[in-house]
């Protein structure tokens, strides 16, 4: 007789790794009633437990200001690491090639991406390392009381009434000029949209840009502004209504013949992107999407949903070669030259 | 250039194996390997070599000097003045010719004017047309640039009676994996050792003859090579740095052993990660994010690169995240002379970044001791969980230096007080991640990846209690800075020990880094003119205890800083009470490496074995930069 071992049957509310919705949060916020960033915080608990997240595998990383501050209000079982102002990219690159086992999952602000980490941010897509990079973009700097960020809107207008003068950075276009591999923009307020786009980036192989709108209802919510929750909502194209099919989960939805298209993820998973209009957007066409990008920005538009994929770019650690088993865990022996070698080369130097 | 001592031309007892040889150049022109062929040629004699590359920053057209320091004794420092003088460049002839010294000699090329000022009757003149014998014999268009300087490689070996075969084997060295180029070039040098031969008699006193006994099973190397292997060796798995003269060399002979020593046959797949990084903040960005994710991880720069660090050494020493960082200083401040050498950085890195912060810094001599601070590093960092630096300048990095084979390493890595999931278990998840548990300010720390449900923490540069929680209390706050400070004095027993060679004298000289050779040199001769000396050498901040009680034992002690500013003098100041205070500082800081009449003229002049005129600097003289061709 063979010993099966007892488990005991999954209860509804355990993920795959047996683990509770709870398990993913954090410290309670410490920023505003209302505040975008928190709501999006709540998307990244549900979409990480519906994933599975093993916390101790995921690296927590963040920059500087209000949305940096969010690390430590989801899955408080993983270490995370709030650095300094827009070097998040780095320390992530740096943390990945010693772990490369480790999910690494940025939130940084558009002060971090667009201002002073803005070269960080153009040479983490240009290496592709394999993490998800969210920018909460609320156009302002929160922490230090509402001054102008660079991806404000031209001619919005500060809480005070003074309008931008100056041509906003849009991240998602930039990072698609800069060769990035996946980019979705999405609204805090869109759950829908939000939680599969978070999904899909986690299977990504590579970096993952999510420039998730998020306004800042202290210094960022009043007319003229156009990132205030009543503007995003009012001019928010939402390009696909998105399903993400995990890899671990045997799902067969049968979809009417031309209404969807499927791109598969890195991990096998897959990503259903379903038409909302008759002329849908081609996300792995990288020209249609800056196109996109940029007509929408003329009409004073944000599209939301994938912008751009191409899910069979190298990353970092592949392009560097390195082996699967983490960096910091090989020993003497796996580092030095053998004694023999070691001779060998002195023997060179000797005249 | 001071005079140490005249030698009349008309004196012409032969001196054998002890001058300085000069080639001054332009560069972009191909010298180096000329150069590089002598100096090997020289070192296959058994002849002890000092070459020192007086370079611009310039890829093409600027003048440059290699210098070649013979002398029995091994001296590795620069000499002052050349003896014998290879002139290839008409923009700094004159001032070149009048540097040499007297009853030296001048190789040049022919069309230059030995008239006016650099006429001189006290040296002996070896006219070469070193154009026209280029122009006329090489035919192959493509590589008379490169052959022309070999011709030169030959009248120099005429003048200092170098061997032919001695030329034509250091070309054999030269081209190990290209065996006909030596031929080709030997063609060259025989152009140029011809000419002499049949044009000149020699009239200058200067010569080599083969030695034994010195240079034996000795490497020669540079100290970027050195220090890289070092950082090799000691396991390093994530280097990132930014090009900057004159460090990336660093990465670049990292990259070069990484392919050969970390790429496993099998696979291809390759032990370490060498990012090439967008800028400095980026590549200790990436340091501090592989040194925290549990990898030994380095970034290697020079001063405006460490500027640009700052903040990210702050982060990294109180987040308490190892972190090594190789600093082969240049001449600053702002951009300075990116080529020339300088100790400019030691104050500014002992305290990098803004608030409270004090670093141990290595500071190396010797390309051995690059190895093995390169190695020592990365075991300081995880042991003491900071940043930790290497500071080596260009003279040491991009010289090279005479020195015995180093050693295989024979102690395992330390890798610090770091948690497992294993010991969490077993202290059932009671950890802080900045208790001082062990009373040494070293607190333990959990790597990301630790499948143990205590084992994560929230590293913040913001302030924050010994479990790792966002604090602001006043009372946390200090106890956590005064915690982490008294890392530095655990760190004094850590750190390499001061070298001392302590006979009672009166007089002391303490130095560091690359100075050690000009003090070597200097306290000889200062012993032959009556001034007895000890010596501390120190080989890393915070001091050891060793190093202060050398210190207040001593009536005057003279400190050597390659600075302006008295650095390491006013850091060790710091720790003095004032009547022990002894310390008498001496400095060089004009680019040039030190030479031991830098290190003895203020010391024989203080001690009143020398009077102040002798050791006067001659008036400069000027460079002429056109009017000649």
């Amino acid at each position: 007789m063979i010993d099966t071992p007892q488990r005991p049957a999954p209860a509804a509310n355990l993920n795959r790794v047996q683990l509770t919705r709870d398990a993913y949060k954090g410290a309670a916020t410490t920023l505003c009633a209302g505040c975008g960033h928190n709501a999006i915080t709540n998307h990244i608990v549900r979409a990480f437990w519906e994933y599975g997240v093993e916390p101790h595998k995921l690296a927590k990383m963040s920059g500087i200001g209000c949305s940096s501050k969010a690390p430590t209000y989801f899955v408080s079982q993983s270490h995370g690491f709030n650095g300094v102002h827009g070097r998040m990219p780095s320390l992530s690159t740096g943390a990945k090639l010693a772990n490369r086992e480790l999910m690494v999952v940025g939130v940084s602000g558009d002060g971090d991406t667009a201002s002073i980490g803005l070269g960080q941010y153009a040479h983490l897509i240009r290496r592709n390392l394999n993490m998800v990079y969210i920018c909460e973009n609320n156009g302002v700097y929160g922490l230090t009381k509402g001054q102008f960020s660079a991806t404000a809107d031209i001619g919005s207008v500060q809480k005070g009434g003074k309008p931008n003068e100056f041509e906003t950075i849009d991240v998602c276009g930039m990072a698609i000029e800069l060769g990035a591999s996946f980019v979705a923009r999405s609204f805090s307020g869109d759950s829908k949209q939000v939680v599969p786009l978070l999904k899909a980036a986690l299977s990504h192989g590579g970096t993952a840009i999510l420039d998730i709108i998020s306004p800042c209802v202290t210094f960022n919510d009043h007319a003229g502004s156009t990132k205030s929750y009543a503007y995003v909502k009012e001019h928010d194209i939402e390009l696909q209504d998105l399903d993400f099919i995990p890899y671990f989960e045997n799902i067969e939805v049968d979809y009417p013949e031309g209404t969807s298209t499927e791109v598969t993820l890195h991990d096998g998973s897959h990503l259903r992107l379903r038409k909302i209009a008759p002329d849908a957007h081609d996300p792995t066409d990288r020209i249609a999407a800056m196109t996109l990008i940029h007509e929408a920005r003329q009409k004073g538009e944000f599209v939301t949903g994938l912008l751009y994929i191409n899910p069979d770019m190298k990353d970092l650690c592949e392009r560097e070669n390195l082996p699967q088993r983490p960096l910091r865990d090989f020993a003497e022996a796996d580092l030095r030259p053998s004694r023999e070698q070691f001779d060998a080369l002195m023997r060179d130097y000797v005249g | 250039m001071l005079a140490v001592q005249e030698r009349p031309a008309s004196q012409l007892k032969p001196v054998v194996n002890n001058f300085t040889f000069q080639a001054a150049t332009i560069n972009g022109t191909g010298s180096q390997s000329s150069n590089l062929v002598i100096t090997r040629a020289l070192f296959a004699m058994g002849i002890p070599v000092a070459p020192k590359n007086v370079f611009p920053s310039n890829i093409e057209g600027l003048p440059t000097w290699f210098n070649i320091r013979i002398s029995p004794e091994g001296y590795q420092c620069l000499a002052g003045a050349a003896d014998v003088l290879l002139a290839l460049n008409p923009a700094t002839w004159q001032r070149d010719v009048l540097g040499v010294r007297s009853g030296g000699a001048v190789i040049h090329e022919a069309n230059y004017p030995v008239a006016g000022p650099t006429k001189r009757d006290d040296i002996s003149y070896y006219a070469v047309p070193f154009h026209k014998l280029g122009r006329d014999n090489i035919d192959n268009a493509d590589l008379r640039k490169y052959l022309s300087n070999m011709i030169y490689v030959g009248s120099v070996a005429w003048a200092l009676e170098i061997p032919l075969d001695e030329i034509e084997g250091a070309l054999r060295q030269q081209f190990k994996r290209k065996p006909s180029a030596v031929e080709l070039n030997m063609t060259s040098v025989r152009l140029g050792w011809d000419y002499c031969v049949e044009h000149y008699t020699k009239t200058d006193p200067f010569r080599v003859r083969p030695m034994s006994g010195r240079v034996e099973g000795k490497m020669l190397l540079e100290g970027n090579q050195a220090l890289a292997l070092g950082v090799l060796m000691g396991g390093c798995t994530v280097a990132a740095w930014y090009p900057i003269t004159p460090s990336s060399s660093v990465c670049e002979y990292l990259e070069t052993f990484a392919n050969r020593y970390r790429v496993d046959p099998k696979t291809g797949e390759k032990r370490m990660a060498i990012i090439q990084a967008e800028d400095e903040l980026a590549a200790v960005g990436i340091a501090v994010g592989a040194g925290w994710a549990g990898a030994r991880a380095m970034t290697s720069t020079s001063g405006p690169g460490i500027s640009l660090m700052a903040e990210f050494t702050g982060l990294a020493y109180f987040a308490e995240i190892p972190l090594v960082i190789c600093d082969v200083q240049r001449m600053g401040p702002s951009t300075g002379l990116p080529t020339r050498t300088a100790q400019g950085d030691i104050s500014f890195a002992h305290t990098l970044s803004h608030g409270d912060t004090k670093h141990p810094l290595l500071l190396p001599a010797t390309v051995e001791e690059a190895y093995e601070f390169g190695q020592a590093a990365f075991d300081l960092a995880e042991r003491l969980q900071g940043p930790v630096f290497v500071m080596s300048d260009l003279d040491l990095g991009m010289n090279l230096w005479m020195s015995d084979p180093f050693k295989y390493p024979e102690t395992p890595y330390d890798r610090g007080k770091v948690l497992t999931a294993e010991d969490l278990e077993r202290l059932k998840g009671d950890w802080g991640r900045y208790r001082d548990v062990d009373g040494d300010g070293i607190p333990f720390r959990t790597l990301p990846g630790t499948n143990h449900p205590a084992a994560a923490y929230f590293t913040r540069g913001t302030g924050h209690d010994e479990d790792a929680r966002y604090s602001e209390l006043p009372e946390v706050w200090e106890r956590v800075l005064e915690r982490i400070g008294k890392k530095y004095e655990t760190a004094r027993d850590l750190v390499p020990p001061a070298i001392v060679e302590d006979h009672g004298h009166d007089v002391a000289i303490l130095a560091y880094g690359t100075s050690h050779h000009a003090v070597v040199e200097a306290r000889d001769a200062m012993a032959a003119r009556g001034l007895e000396t000890d010596y501390i050498r120190v080989r890393a901040l915070p001091f050891t205890e060793d190093a202060l009680r050398f210190v207040r034992s001593h009536k005057r002690v003279y400190v050597v800083d390659q600075n302006r500013d008295r650095q390491l003098f006013s850091i060790l100041r710091l720790e003095l009470k004032p009547e022990e205070d002894h310390l008498i500082s001496v400095r060089h800081f004009d680019g040039t490496p030190i030479s031991a009449v830098a290190v003895m003229g203020p010391i024989l002049v203080a001690e009143g074995k020398a009077s102040a005129d002798e050791f006067t600097q001659a008036p400069p003289v000027p460079v002429v930069t056109a009017g000649i061709e």
